[in-house]
């Protein structure tokens, strides 16, 4: 029997996405993302698309209980989500910044629209990185807030959501209007990803201006299921199913640090924290996530690491 | 072309002798056809089925042991690309190196972290596969007496690691009888290599460069009538190893490529970062190895990778589930607030989570809903009044509280007039989802 590569070859192709505009003068950087013909870094098969960019995640708010290793490094920021958020573009080398705006849920801090919107701005205008923001979970306040951002950050091209196929029409004809990118989520659902999707063609949202999120799973916890929807999305897309032909989006810092075994792990040495996010993240990598929003700066690092190293290699196959 | 069960049986001696391990002839064939067993199994197949089958006769990946007893560990019989598509079988061994050369003190402590090294996950104890003895030196005294403590001190399957065969053949003469994973063959030495796993019955790693060399190399061993084999790229960058196991699973899945037709060997490289290694493991877990081998027996780099290979390896079809039973969160005291939900895994852990983090101590009574969620259980008879007061029955939970008070999921409110008449409890109807139980939690307690 001799021996002959076989290569898959996929008819379609992942759409390319462009996050983040520069206004005159700032400099601000903006990320490609998606454009994979391949199952991620199979670049024997054909071209495997942008590199998946790895940002960081800034809260307006702090949690009252913070794990000793976030503790430790965010301590001296986290009352500042501005100044937090521009250690993590300077110093730990985030390619773009996700705030998650907590306080706007009328249970914590009911924070107003005009303030969520004004620190999307000041977080975009210090960091000069692509902004990503995320709502507080309660969607009648999320329309509000939401669309608040839209219009303060115009013409940035920030990555706003999530819309679910309950909760899309405001959001999303805000985020049109202004020129930003919308995140359509699906509870772990490939047909409901889709029907979120679909929803948004239908409203006029251009393949361009969507990144789906597929809903993580941390490590041990439900990872397996977002694995496999992931998987499942990103092969449907390959073969033809052009409404999920899109990058995907994956929360794996946030998700990670829920876990027991990230809180009361070893610290000294290996943290098993750091350790239980990256693996989410590197997992997920393999599962077609494009973007992976981090929360610590180690496992930020190591994961941009192995992305260069997956992305890397001289093996002839 | 795959044949059918029914083409497969005609070939068959239709004897039903049974020494395949199946009851007849036909369930044998339908075995084959799936490839979930050998034509090798059959002791009385014919030349003209063994040609006939061809490559229908062989699953397209060897299962193969390592090992004996209850710690022997199986390597490969995977049958998909994609866990979605069914599920994977054999979950990836972990084996932990160690060197010839390290002091015997330093070699025993090892053995005893290795040994540390078992984790209790929803009821599943995840541990450690065997242990890989690496020769450092051209001295085979020092292997053999490693091999020797090693074996005196761990009951894990050994792989012994070494090119040369006469060091091979020195701890084969020790430890062969217990069917140790040989590494290995390679170009220029795979004559005297199989010739020693045949004569011990031992499987063998068969080691190449590249893809070719590898193919090559695998046709040799098998031609020269081996097939306990296990197959290795020996790759640096995560890329490799990740583009190497792929290509290797893909062919002998989707090609029926007999010569990779075996389970893949990955080692994670020389890495000093242990975050870099570790996620090198992962890509290997999920991205077809049947076996790796890590230079650490450091519990917050292992644990995380045991519990991913558990979550990689989990079946689609059967979800994890906790035990039915009443759970205590934070320090309840006699007024705290009692709740039910189902014993599927993610259920039981996003509500527990919640009520952990709403600070409000609290019973979490699970029921057997055969690990499905609340909406599953409920729609298929699993999660309705008569279980549910059978569980608040059963864990006897009452007896912790001095109120009659019980919590349901919000998207089973349907249930509460049913509930309330068969347990005698007051039925209060809580969230719909879990994020919302620690708002929830505060105003019951308020209140």
């Amino acid at each position: 029997m001799s021996f002959e590569l076989h290569r898959e070859k996929f008819p379609c192709r992942i759409s390319e996405v462009e996050i983040g505009a520069g206004v005159a003068g700032n400099g601000q950087r903006f990320l490609q993302v998606g454009g994979a013909s391949t199952l991620p870094f199979l670049s024997f098969d054909g071209p495997s698309g942008h590199l998946p960019v790895i940002g960081m995640e800034v809260w307006d708010v702090v949690p009252e209980l913070w794990p000793a290793p976030l503790e430790n490094i965010f301590g001296p920021v986290a009352g500042d989500p501005v100044e937090w958020a521009r250690h993590c573009a300077q110093e730990w080398g985030a390619e773009f910044i996700c705030l998650r705006l907590r306080g706007a849920d009328p249970e914590l801090n009911d924070a107003s629209p005009e303030a969520c919107a004004t620190l999307a701005r000041d977080v975009l205008d210090a960091t000069g990185v692509p902004l990503v923001v995320l709502g507080c979970g309660n969607d009648a306040k999320d329309n509000v807030v939401l669309q608040k951002v839209s219009e303060t950050c115009a013409g940035r091209r920030c990555l706003i959501g999530p819309v679910t196929s309950d909760n899309y029409r405001t959001i999303a004809a805000a985020a049109m209007v202004n020129g930003h990118l919308v995140i359509a989520q699906s509870p772990v659902d490939v047909n409901m990803q889709k029907q979120i999707c679909v929803l948004l063609n239908d409203l006029g949202v251009p393949q361009t201006q969507i990144v789906m999120d597929p809903t993580t799973g941390g490590l041990g916890y439900g990872l397996e299921y977002t694995y496999s929807v992931m998987e499942r999305v990103r092969l449907a897309a390959l073969q033809g199913e052009s409404s999920l032909a899109l990058p995907m989006i994956v929360f794996c810092g946030f998700e990670a640090w829920r876990a027991k075994e990230a809180k009361t792990g070893p610290t000294d040495g290996v943290v098993q924290g750091v350790a239980w996010e990256a693996l989410t993240a590197g997992t997920l990598l393999q599962a077609g996530a494009d973007m992976v929003v981090m929360l610590h700066p180690e496992a930020t690092r190591v994961v941009r690491e192995h992305v260069k190293a997956l992305a890397g290699g001289e093996m002839t196959l | 072309m795959a044949l059918t069960g029914l083409q497969i049986f005609k070939l068959l001696p239709k004897t039903n002798c049974r020494e395949c391990g199946f009851a007849t002839c036909l369930a044998f064939a339908m075995a084959l056809a799936v490839g979930k067993t050998s034509l090798d199994d059959c002791p009385q197949a014919s030349d003209e089925a063994r040609e006939t089958l061809g490559a229908a006769a062989e699953p397209p990946i060897r299962l193969v042991t390592v090992g004996q007893g209850e710690y022997a560990v199986e390597l490969g019989g995977e049958l998909v690309l994609f866990r979605h598509e069914k599920t994977f079988y054999h979950p990836t061994a972990v084996a932990i190196e160690v060197r010839d050369d390290l002091p015997e003190a330093e070699l025993t402590e090892r053995l005893h972290a290795v040994q540390a090294l078992s984790f209790e996950r929803v009821g599943i104890t995840m541990r450690i596969n065997s242990i890989a003895i690496r020769q450092t030196g051209s001295d085979s005294a020092s292997f053999v007496k490693t091999v020797e403590l090693v074996q005196a001190n761990s009951p894990l399957p050994l792989t012994l690691v070494t090119q040369d065969p006469g060091a091979m053949r020195a701890a084969l003469a020790i430890v062969g009888s217990k069917r140790p994973l040989l590494w290995g063959a390679a170009e220029a030495n795979w004559r005297e290599m199989t010739a020693l796993a045949k004569e011990y019955g031992c499987p063998l790693v068969v080691t190449a460069g590249d893809l070719a060399g590898l193919s090559s190399l695998s046709e040799q061993v098998t031609g020269n009538g081996y097939k306990d084999i296990v197959l290795h790229v020996p790759a640096k960058a995560a890329g490799d190893v990740l583009r190497a196991a792929t290509a290797i699973r893909r062919m002998a899945i989707k090609k029926r490529f007999r010569p990779f037709g075996f389970p893949v060997l990955a080692s994670v490289g020389d890495n000093r970062d242990a975050y870099l290694a570790a996620l090198t493991a992962a890509t290997c877990i999920a991205k077809y190895a049947s076996m790796i081998v890590l230079d650490t027996v450091d519990p917050a780099v292992v644990l995380p990778l045991l519990t991913l290979r558990q979550d990689i390896y989990t079946d689609p079809q059967k979800p994890i589930q906790v035990q039915a039973a009443c759970y205590t969160i934070g320090n309840p005291g006699p007024d705290a607030p009692v709740l039910v939900t189902t014993n599927f895994s993610l259920t039981y852990f996003s509500v527990g989570n919640e009520i952990e983090s709403s600070r409000v101590g609290a019973y979490l009574v699970t029921v057997d809903t055969d690990g499905t969620s609340v909406l599953t259980a409920w729609a298929s008879g699993k999660f309705g009044p008569e279980q549910i007061a059978e569980a608040l029955e059963k864990t006897a939970v009452g007896e912790k509280v001095k109120h009659r008070k019980v919590v349901i999921p919000g998207y089973v409110a349907v249930l509460s007039g049913r509930l309330a008449e068969l347990s005698g409890w007051d039925v209060l109807v809580g969230p719909r989802e879990a994020a919302a139980l620690p708002g929830f939690l505060r105003s019951y307690t308020a209140n």
